[in-house]
């Protein structure tokens, strides 16, 4: 029962995993604090337009086109990130590991089924069926999680099927059918627990994929407008790209900053991970 | 003469692979009385391993009947079998993977309790200590996790597990095989102990004739898929009629014997 604890110990000993976990930390920090550091709306006028950064000390990072608070933007915008990124990842970690673990255990036909509907979506990327789910569907909050979330469910979906077509044929597996355990338990109790490690080390990337894709929508115009999101800003500062570059530029960085923090976390995981099956 | 508890008929599992067909086995028939011990020997690949599955209804058989105790076992399906499943225990070869690599002892043994209905939750801990007991563990053991106990504690929970139902046939398969020789010892005596006191039945699966020898009334003898012999354990023994049997017969080891020693090596 103290596996978890084992893991956790493995990653915080792992440079790559203490250095994704400060840099996320200190995300989370920035998006948490934000409503306190930075109350009222982050779109709101605060100030003259294109004040460069490190000019005036109410907004260190400058203002952009319309005179916003660049900082506040960054701010809130690390909050709409890591949420986006967060639940489009619980969203295709809980879906795909559910529909492996089913195709895996039932086998048959099922698995077939199951297993052609995974074909078809990976068949399309992952940004096109967000895109083209967002324009049908509209720009909200929820419906750019799910549009994300529609792209990267076939990836959790395919390891946790073949964790489970390799856990199924252990003898521990034979023995909960040998005491007459349910086959729905089996799959839930014994299966899916054993299968879920792996799947959940590809969360990380995930996370980092949706921040990506959550940016790339929001600066093509298909994010939710109400929210200020690092896409969306990068979008702004486009516009001005030669006279004020810092307006993409600052965004940018916390983008940059988001995605290798998830891999490096996510690397730290999978070594993590892997001592734990090295050392039986 | 009365029914056998368990009676097989004409079992037959082919197995292909790359278009090529396997006799994993062979119209094979068997039958155990209550309270007896058969042994299952062969050499690996004969198939008495897959026997020991087909029984328990873990493989299906391409053709055969599987009779158990009044109810034809090989027919059973869903919730009947899950019931009947109460009566049939198993104990497998590597007690390092029987067990749910989270599981701890207790809830290794509440498992086979909870779903029978045998013990209310409140009465679980104390069913749990005794059947600990009756393979020699202690009961604060219950709390650990099982991968964090001996490998010969581990077959003992194992043992623990498939006693919690009160069956009347236990499966060994191979189930000491992979304990070392002190343990071994221990477990054989284990078992042959609960027999005694329990009336249980053993399908004892192994590839060595001297551990079956020790532990079986009657032994059958399997290679590629077959019985190629069965009859009393002794009889077996000293006198092999089959080539197989022979073989591995000549294959115990003999401290005392000289005379024997030079014949087996002689064969080998």
């Amino acid at each position: 029962m103290n596996a978890p604890i084992n893991t956790l110990g493995r990653l915080l000993r792992s440079p790559a995993g203490v250095a994704g976990l400060a840099l996320l930390a200190l995300l989370a920090l920035a998006a948490l604090s934000a409503p306190f550091l930075f109350p009222g709306d982050p779109l709101a006028i605060a100030g003259a337009p294109l004040t460069p950064p490190f000019t005036d000390p109410a907004f260190p990072l400058g203002t952009d086109r319309l005179g916003r608070n660049v900082l506040a933007g960054l701010f809130h915008g690390a909050q709409a990130s890591l949420a986006v990124g967060l639940a489009a990842a619980a969203v295709s970690i809980i879906a795909g590991a559910l529909v492996g673990t089913i195709a895996g255990f039932a086998g048959g036909l099922v698995d077939e089924a199951l297993m052609r509907v995974v074909d078809a979506f990976q068949t399309v990327p992952g940004f096109l069926l967000a895109l083209a789910f967002v324009s049908v569907a509209g720009a909200s909050l929820p419906v750019v999680i799910l549009a994300i979330a529609l792209g990267a469910w076939t990836g959790p979906a395919r390891l946790a099927r073949a964790e489970v077509l390799s856990i199924r044929e252990r003898d521990y597996v034979a023995a909960a059918r040998v005491i007459g355990m349910h086959p729905a338990e089996i799959a839930l109790r014994e299966v899916l627990p054993n299968a879920l490690p792996p799947v959940l080390a590809l969360a990380a990337v995930i996370v980092g994929n949706a921040v990506l894709i959550e940016s790339a929508l929001s600066f093509l115009g298909l994010g939710d407008p109400n929210i200020v999101t690092w896409g969306s800003m990068i979008a702004e500062g486009r516009n001005v790209l030669r006279s004020a570059p810092f307006l993409s530029i600052v965004p940018g960085i916390g983008l940059v900053v988001t995605v290798l923090g998830v891999y490096l976390l996510a690397e730290g995981l999978s070594d993590a991970l892997a001592s734990r099956k090295a050392r039986p | 003469m009365r029914a056998p508890l368990l009676a097989v008929q004409g079992l037959t599992k082919t197995y292909r692979s790359g278009g090529r067909e396997v006799k994993g086995l062979d119209d094979v028939s068997l039958s155990v009385a209550a309270g007896e011990t058969i042994g299952l020997v062969g050499p690996s690949g004969s198939g008495k391993s897959t026997l020991a599955r087909v029984v328990m209804r873990l493989i299906e058989p391409d053709a055969g009947t599987i009779a158990f105790g009044g109810e034809n076992l090989g027919a059973l399906n869903g919730k009947a079998l899950r019931t009947v499943r109460k009566r049939i225990q198993m104990v497998f070869q590597d007690p390092s993977a029987a067990f749910n690599p989270r599981a701890t002892v207790a809830d290794v043994l509440a498992d086979p309790l909870r779903i029978h209905g045998l013990a209310p939750r409140a009465e679980r801990p104390r069913r749990i200590a005794q059947l600990l007991e009756s393979v020699g563990l202690s009961d604060n053991l219950a709390v650990r996790p099982v991968h964090a106990i001996s490998g010969g504690q581990r077959q003992r929970v194992a043992i623990a597990r498939a006693l919690a139902t009160e069956p009347e046939l236990i499966v060994l398969d191979e189930a000491v095989s992979a304990l070392d020789v002190t343990v071994r010892g221990q477990i054989l005596d284990l078992l042959v102990r609960l027999q005694r006191e329990r009336g249980l039945a053993y399908l004892f699966v192994s590839h060595d004739l001297a551990v079956v020898r020790a532990v079986s009334h009657r032994i059958a003898i399997m290679d590629r898929g077959r019985i190629v012999e069965a009859g009393p354990a002794g009889t077996v023994v000293a006198d092999p009629q089959s080539e197989t049997g022979r073989a591995l017969v000549a294959a115990i080891p003999r401290l005392h014997i000289p005379r024997l020693d030079r014949e087996a090596s002689q064969n080998a």
